[in-house]
């Protein structure tokens, strides 16, 4: 039983380079900050990041999971505070979970925590479903 | 630098987009998702970024899109998208700012199924300076 307060469990979600290169293809964003370490230092970042779409899309796959599958969500959202930094050769960690924020009827709003090494990377990650 | 005289306008996307199932399944693949009969709550992006590039890049809109980042993605589902739906998507730049030289543009976009309004997206973008 969930209520107000409850705290779902956490999942781990990895990401390494094959994975961002198959979600560029998945989305069309091939902007080579997310492929390229060379281009990535080039414009100053600290190595290759993952598209913050992409973490975003780790982050709904724990909400429609929650919710029973994608068609229970209504309303998702959130702010990309920090990047996730993903050097070759590694798997880098997306930890989520969440807080129940709301119930009214079927509907359920929760409060999300996305963090990786230990860093928050998405702020105000809040997501509507129906169950 | 963005055209000030374009913040509050909509502009039509091109033609109707038709969802195939390769594309759902691809997407429902990066982020394991075994269910592929409705698309994942963020996979219409797919649709609008690309689409937010070709309105927001014409030249009498201006953006420039090389020093773009991402500031924050909002959806409201309002009908789950499959395969097969033939989608048109709209964007309307809601509001428009330059703070200590980044330009940091609200769009929205919306994507009818024929007449029904399916999915709202807000993306906050920002320009570098």
């Amino acid at each position: 039983m969930i209520e107000v307060g409850t705290i779902l469990d956490e999942k781990v979600f990895y990401l390494d380079r094959a994975l961002l290169k198959e979600y560029a293809d998945a989305s069309g964003d091939q902007n080579p900050i997310h492929q390229n370490e060379e281009f990535a230092l080039s414009v100053g970042l600290p190595n290759v990041i993952a598209h913050g779409m992409l973490t975003m899309a780790l982050a709904g796959k724990y909400v429609s999971d929650f919710a029973g599958g994608s068609a229970h969500v209504l309303e998702y959202s959130a702010r990309f505070i920090k990047p996730v930094i993903v050097p070759a050769g590694e798997k880098v960690d997306l930890t989520v979970s969440a807080t129940i924020a709301e119930i009214d009827g079927d509907k359920v709003s929760l409060t999300l925590s996305a963090t990786s090494a230990g860093v928050k990377v998405l702020g105000m990650a809040k997501a509507v479903v129906r169950l | 630098m963005l055209n000030p005289d374009s913040v509050g306008s909509t502009f039509a996307g091109t033609e109707s987009i038709t969802v195939s199932q390769s594309e759902i399944d691809a997407f429902c693949a990066v982020i394991g998702e075994t269910d592929t009969a409705i698309a994942p709550p963020t996979f219409t992006i797919r649709i609008t970024l690309s689409q937010f590039e070709e309105i927001l890049t014409r030249p009498n809109i201006g953006l420039d899109w090389s020093r773009l980042v991402h500031g924050d993605q909002k959806f409201e589902i309002f009908s789950p998208v499959k395969a097969g739906d033939q989608l048109t998507c709209s964007a309307t730049i809601e509001s428009y700012r330059v703070a200590a030289g980044n330009e940091i543009v609200t769009v929205r976009s919306d994507l009818h199924k024929g007449s029904d309004l399916a999915v709202s997206a807000w993306s906050t973008l920002v320009v570098r300076a």
